[in-house]
């Protein structure tokens, strides 16, 4: 399981524990969360724009 | 004037050893505006005069278009290794917390006032305007609330909004607008000839159906229907729904007329504001087909003090756009931002009369794009006569 993480805010998508408010229950895999999906906390950046890892020490 | 600083930066050093902030006690300020039916009510009890129960549109319309430039205006930063420290500083968000009881206690007074308090019909319309400005004003509390990660200031954000009826707004701004903002796809984002008059149907009705969609797309993501209790729109008009229901029964049906107009208005007062922070600003498209990112040129700014204690540093947009998650207290003045000739609640008044409105920005709106209008979010229907008026060198 691997994790995203948005380059504005720092927001993390991780795969084991999904977002199950955004409708992607714990385990889904980033490949699965559609291409127009935004960060759900800034909504600055898209899915695209999205980096591997945690963002590091945040 | 992207905001990576914060990324990498070594541990910051959470005491501000040196530094004080000056805005600090200002933020109090604020809940001048919660408090607008108390001192209605204790200015027409002092004086005896019922033209008092005014006092919410004249403190927002006439006394801080008059302090912004009495005051005048403050483009300090806090330091950049100070941020962190500012932002946790729980007391800011107190400031913002507090408004709610107050705002909620105020309403309950304004309803006993409507029902008992032998108010003429003039002095009751007169009360529900001043109870528009404490409903349009507490959307802006519920805005810098709700783009809080915390889950206890997303509720309190959809209480503050449900004074208004406007709780789809909370949706509609965090995923709709900060996404599209600047663009023609925006709902409130107001374009370069467009009168206030005109945008104000396009975004109330945009806003309403793209908060809905945005709302379905993720139920149905979950396998849910979009009328389901787990929808926050439906969750958050319910708030309002009870509210008035319980006002209604408590007080009579009397308040029930007030109840809407304050409602009306107070959506109507974050809507004027909308029409300001974005007009005619445009993000370019790149090559790829999307729209290049949201920059601090995309957002008016201005550094009023008065309507920014106000307004929890509203005015300072492009930080806010850039860093949505950023509390009040930490947002910057950017250098690169265009800036208004004057706070919201003055430029408020321009908006509502187009002709003079478009004399005063239009020309800024040149002025930004170099005279090249091409790249502006233009009105379609306004386009070739602004376009001719103005010149493009590119289209």
């Amino acid at each position: 399981m691997s994790a995203w993480h948005c380059p504005s805010c720092g927001y993390v998508y991780d795969e084991a524990a999904g977002r199950a408010r955004e409708g992607f229950p714990p385990g889904t895999p980033w490949s699965e969360v559609p291409d127009e999906w935004h960060c759900p906390d800034c909504g600055v950046r898209d899915k695209v724009d999205f980096e591997p890892g945690t963002g590091g020490e945040r | 004037m992207e905001a990576h600083a914060h990324t990498h930066a070594a541990p910051t050093e959470l005491s501000p050893a040196t530094w004080r902030d000056p805005k600090r006690y200002a933020w109090l300020l604020g809940l001048i505006v919660p408090l607008l039916p108390f001192i209605a009510w204790g200015l027409v009890e002092l004086t005896g005069l019922g033209i008092f129960w005014f006092y919410g549109p004249f403190l927002v319309f006439v006394i801080f278009p008059l302090l912004d430039a009495l005051v005048g205006v403050d483009a300090a930063n806090p330091p950049d290794s100070i941020i962190k420290w500012l932002e946790q500083d729980r007391y800011y968000r107190w400031c913002t917390y507090v408004f709610i009881p107050v705002q909620y206690a105020g309403l309950v007074l304004a309803c006993w006032l409507w029902a008992d308090g032998g108010l003429s019909t003039i002095d009751s319309i007169g009360l529900a305007l001043t109870m528009g400005m404490v409903s349009g004003i507490a959307i802006n509390t519920a805005h810098e609330l709700g783009h809080k990660r915390a889950d206890l200031e997303k509720w309190l954000s959809k209480v503050a909004l449900a004074q208004s009826g406007y709780g789809h707004f909370f949706i509609e701004h965090n995923r709709g607008h900060h996404v599209r903002v600047a663009t023609p796809e925006d709902p409130a984002s107001a374009r370069l000839g467009e009168s206030f008059w005109a945008f104000l149907p396009r975004t109330v009705s945009g806003s309403l159906t793209s908060a809905w969609g945005l709302e379905r797309a993720r139920l149905e993501r979950m396998g849910r229907s979009a009328w389901s209790i787990h929808n926050d729109i439906l969750q958050a008009w319910a708030m309002t729904v009870v509210l008035f229901g319980v006002l209604a029964i408590v007080f009579g049906p009397v308040v029930l007329p007030y109840l809407v107009l304050q409602a009306v208005l107070g959506f109507c007062l974050l809507e004027v504001v909308n029409y300001l922070e974005h007009y005619g600003l445009m993000r370019q498209r790149r090559e790829d087909g999307r729209y290049e990112r949201c920059r601090a040129e995309h957002s008016w700014n201005s550094n009023n003090v008065a309507s920014n204690v106000l307004l929890y540093h509203l005015q300072r947009h492009s930080d806010h756009h850039a860093n949505p998650t950023r509390r009040y207290q930490a947002l910057r003045h950017v250098d690169e931002a265009p800036q208004l000739p004057t706070g919201y609640a003055g430029m408020i008044l321009l908006a509502w009369f187009p002709p003079v409105g478009r004399r005063v920005m239009d020309h800024r709106l040149v002025d930004h794009y170099e005279g090249d209008l091409g790249r502006a979010n233009i009105q379609p229907r306004a386009r070739r006569k602004v376009l001719a008026r103005y010149g493009a060198t590119s289209s």
